[in-house]
């Protein structure tokens, strides 16, 4: 194998941080891709260029997507990279793994593949970086045989995601591993075989704290929480006080309802004006934890950036109860699916396509009724559409009123 | 040798089989969690049965021989449970006491290096780069290397107001995260791209180029078969070279970072929040980009000498005002730091009320 000279990412080496590039020429140390991989990126460095070229289809038979096609533009000058495919390979519910499982997935990857992966990917996917294109049949036949199936990629549903969930954390409002797994393996066409407008994903967390950042990067966010009050344990939050904790300053003060109140010996909350954003359970998580009815929000929209601008996604159900075999949730998702498919151009996100077409149309075509949980504030403008049904509506409470003598708003 | 049968659709394996006994006895019963250390917290079921978490980074970017080394410490202490959290650290799992120190010991000893939790910096949420990625207009990994190893006190032990939660792209588009996060480094570029005409008619498609651009600056040139680029309209977003290869956007001299701060994802006292530009350019200085690198330090520094216990990078600036941001971090605010997109409106000021 070519030896490169690699001075400036040899830089990359030192210091006490993980290298990137140690792991690169570990794994360049017997496989010609990572090798050239590694001549390639010093080349990058040296030039303050990237060299990688999109596209090309290659995939598996059957699937749309799951690799993705990468080339250098230096195929000629590092021909182990000049094609440089990444496999997907669809991750475990919440990133748990045993130690067989992976040295199985490595063996596999070590014969077929370069060596190098990504653990894991932005969108949750188990990440190999860089294969060939006559060994993809070869690699989807071994890992497949042993259980694993592709992930997903293009305009398709994406690897659905999940935070850690019940497995350990006690903050979780409803079984986030479970479900990923339930819409994963319901969904498989839609996640194997593009058939969208534009990529859609869905992540899961189980708690406003959100640790799969659903509410910002996936176009439907399910966000665990309850309807029910907050239980206080007194004897805790003695001890909390006694191990130092400013109560006043680091709790009550800073719950945005200011709902809490503690006289230096017990504390009260006002659970009917709690919004639920946890600060006060993260920080007391001896002391407090929610009780009563568990399920989740679910949001649509989120994106990044590009093409006009990002999005957080919006509350479009404020509360649904998420329990096996979770039929209303697929029906919803089906539905919005539906009504995105009828309305979207060609690379238009969803939460673009609500922009365009109002969030009227969506919350009618998946059939949800308007409630103030949805907005932070009403709309400042008079500029509305009034349909034939909303002025009948309005003419016929009036109607009532003259007859009853009692208003009703 | 026959290859073995293929299946399809078979989705992952079933997760519960990852799931140590501890974690299976305890599902969806864990009562409370405590961070013994920035590298280790304890969770507690309602049996009384203890968990520990030992958090270790990662670089993301794995050879097979390291995931297996994970796997190594993972069978010696862990009966071979481990798990990767989404900002691509390595959790150890170990149910038994006894087997923590030694574990800890043990993942000194290789060089693994434990953090992370807490009021901390932990792993950067981060993109490919020049390492894989065909859109990049910087390396991602090589400023979280830089950017780390310059903060890797944060990782390890020194505790801040609150999280800071650092994020890389490489491009404008931003896979994962990175606009809702503390701090956030964007590559971007700052050239109207080029286009080589003889190849456009070949290899593009004009309504597609042209429904690309965000802001119309792309019209038809039948002259050359080809399109033309209004300079006046480009922001650089590069969406046209993605689905034209011919036309070209990348240059060293004028592809850099730009650094964007007060973002958040969690609902934890103020909602979610996007972050906002600050420093609108840097230039590449790879291998270690000294200049990206002190202007993120700087920032968590006047935080951590400024904030509030608890209050996020975001909230800290909202409570004290965007000018004060800016006088006390002497960044200077330039006209990148308006906004000319879409968010215009949203973002000026509509009152007297601000401070000198
Ligand atoms: S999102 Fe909430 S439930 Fe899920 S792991 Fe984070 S804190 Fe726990
Ligand atoms: S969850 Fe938030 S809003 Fe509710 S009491 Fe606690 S701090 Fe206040």
């Amino acid at each position: 194998m070519k030896k490169y000279d690699t001075p400036l990412i040899d830089e990359l080496e030192k210091g006490p941080w993980p290298s990137f590039v140690t792991e690169m020429k570990k794994a360049g140390k017997n496989n010609e891709m990572a090798n050239d991989a590694v001549g390639h990126l010093e080349k990058c460095y040296r030039t303050k260029v990237g060299y990688w070229k999109h596209g090309g289809i290659v995939g598996v038979l059957g699937y749309g997507g799951g690799v993705i096609g990468r080339y250098s533009e230096l195929g000629d000058e590092f021909p182990g990279v000049a094609h440089c495919h990444t496999v997907r390979i669809n991750q475990t519910s919440g990133f748990f793994y045993t130690s067989n499982a992976l040295r199985e997935i490595c063996d596999i990857w070590d014969k077929y593949g370069s060596g190098l992966t990504n653990m894991h990917g932005s969108t949750g996917d188990l990440v190999l970086l860089g294969t060939k294109t006559d060994a993809l049949e070869t690699i989807f036949a071994e890992y497949s045989s042993r259980g694993w199936d592709l992930g997903s990629s293009g305009s398709a549903l994406r690897t659905p995601n999940c935070c850690v969930g019940p497995a350990r954390c006690e903050w979780s409002n409803y079984d986030t591993l479970d479900l990923n797994y339930a819409l994963t393996q319901e969904f498989q066409d839609e996640i194997h075989r593009p058939m969208f407008a534009y990529k859609f994903k869905i992540k899961m967390s189980g708690c406003a704290c959100d640790c799969v950042a659903s509410i910002a990067r996936a176009d439907m966010s399910i966000i665990g929480t309850w309807k029910g009050n907050i239980a206080v344990n007194q004897d805790e939050v003695k001890n909390y006080a006694k191990n130092g904790m400013d109560i006043n300053a680091e709790i009550v003060n800073m719950c945005p309802t200011q709902c809490i109140s503690y006289d230096g010996k017990e504390m009260k909350i006002n659970d009917a004006e709690c919004n639920r954003c946890m600060h006060c359970i993260t920080k007391m998580t001896k002391a407090l934890k929610p009780t009563g009815e568990r399920g989740a929000t679910i949001c649509i929209g989120s994106k990044a950036p590009i093409v006009v601008g990002s999005l957080l996604s919006w509350v479009i159900v404020p509360f649904i109860k998420i329990e096996p075999p979770y039929t209303e949730l697929k029906d919803l998702i089906r539905k919005i699916w539906e009504w995105w498919d009828d309305n979207a151009k060609p690379r238009e996100r969803i939460g673009e396509v609500i922009e365009m077409k109002g969030m009227r149309s969506f919350l009618e075509g998946i059939g949800q009724s308007p409630i103030p949980q949805q907005i932070k504030e009403p709309r400042k403008d008079p500029f509305m559409f009034y349909t034939e049904d909303d002025m009948a509506a309005f003419k016929a409470k009036e109607a009532e009123e003259k007859k009853t003598g009692k208003y009703k708003f | 040798m026959a290859l073995p049968q293929r299946k399809t659709d078979i989705g992952p394996p079933h997760y519960k089989q990852f799931l140590p006994p501890v974690i299976q006895k305890n599902y969806g019963k864990w009562k409370y969690h405590e961070v013994l250390s920035h590298g280790v917290m304890v969770h507690v079921g309602e049996s009384g049965d203890k968990l520990w978490t030992v958090r270790v980074a990662s670089p993301r970017l794995l050879s097979t021989a390291t995931i297996r080394e994970h796997c190594d410490v993972a069978e010696k202490f862990c009966g071979g449970f481990f798990r990767y959290t989404t900002r691509n650290n390595v959790e150890f799992l170990v149910s038994d006491e006894k087997q923590l120190e030694p574990l800890k010991k043990d993942l000194t000893a290789r060089g693994f290096k434990m953090g992370g939790i807490g009021a901390a910096i932990t792993n950067v949420v981060h993109t490919q780069g020049w390492v894989h990625c065909h859109s990049a207009a910087t390396d991602a990994s090589g400023l979280v290397k830089s950017i780390m190893d310059e903060l890797m006190e944060y990782f390890e032990s020194k505790t801040l107001p609150n999280k800071v939660r650092l994020a890389v792209a490489c491009c404008v588009n931003m896979c994962g995260a990175v606009h809702c996060s503390d701090i956030a480094v964007v590559a971007v570029h700052t050239k109207v791209p080029t286009v080589k005409h003889e190849l456009f008619k070949n290899m593009c498609e004009l309504p597609t180029v042209i429904g690309s651009c965000p802001t119309r600056a792309i019209s038809p040139d039948p002259a050359n078969k080809s399109v033309k680029i209004n300079a006046e309209k480009c922001m650089y977003c590069g969406n046209c070279f993605t689905v034209c290869p011919p036309i070209s956007i990348k240059d060293p001299e004028r592809d850099g970072v730009a650094i964007l701060v007060g973002g958040k994802i969690n609902s934890l006292r103020s909602n979610p929040k996007f972050s906002k530009l600050v420093i609108p350019f840097i230039s590449n200085e790879p291998p270690r980009w000294p200049k990206a690198v002190a202007a993120i330090k700087h920032i968590v520094e006047v935080y951590a000498a400024n904030a509030r216990k608890h209050e996020r990078v975001g909230e800290w600036i909202e409570r004290i005002g965007w000018e004060r941001f800016f006088s006390l971090t002497g960044i200077d605010f330039t006209f990148q730091c308006i906004d000319d997109f879409t968010f215009m409106r949203d973002t000026m000021r509509t009152s007297s009320t601000f401070k000198w």
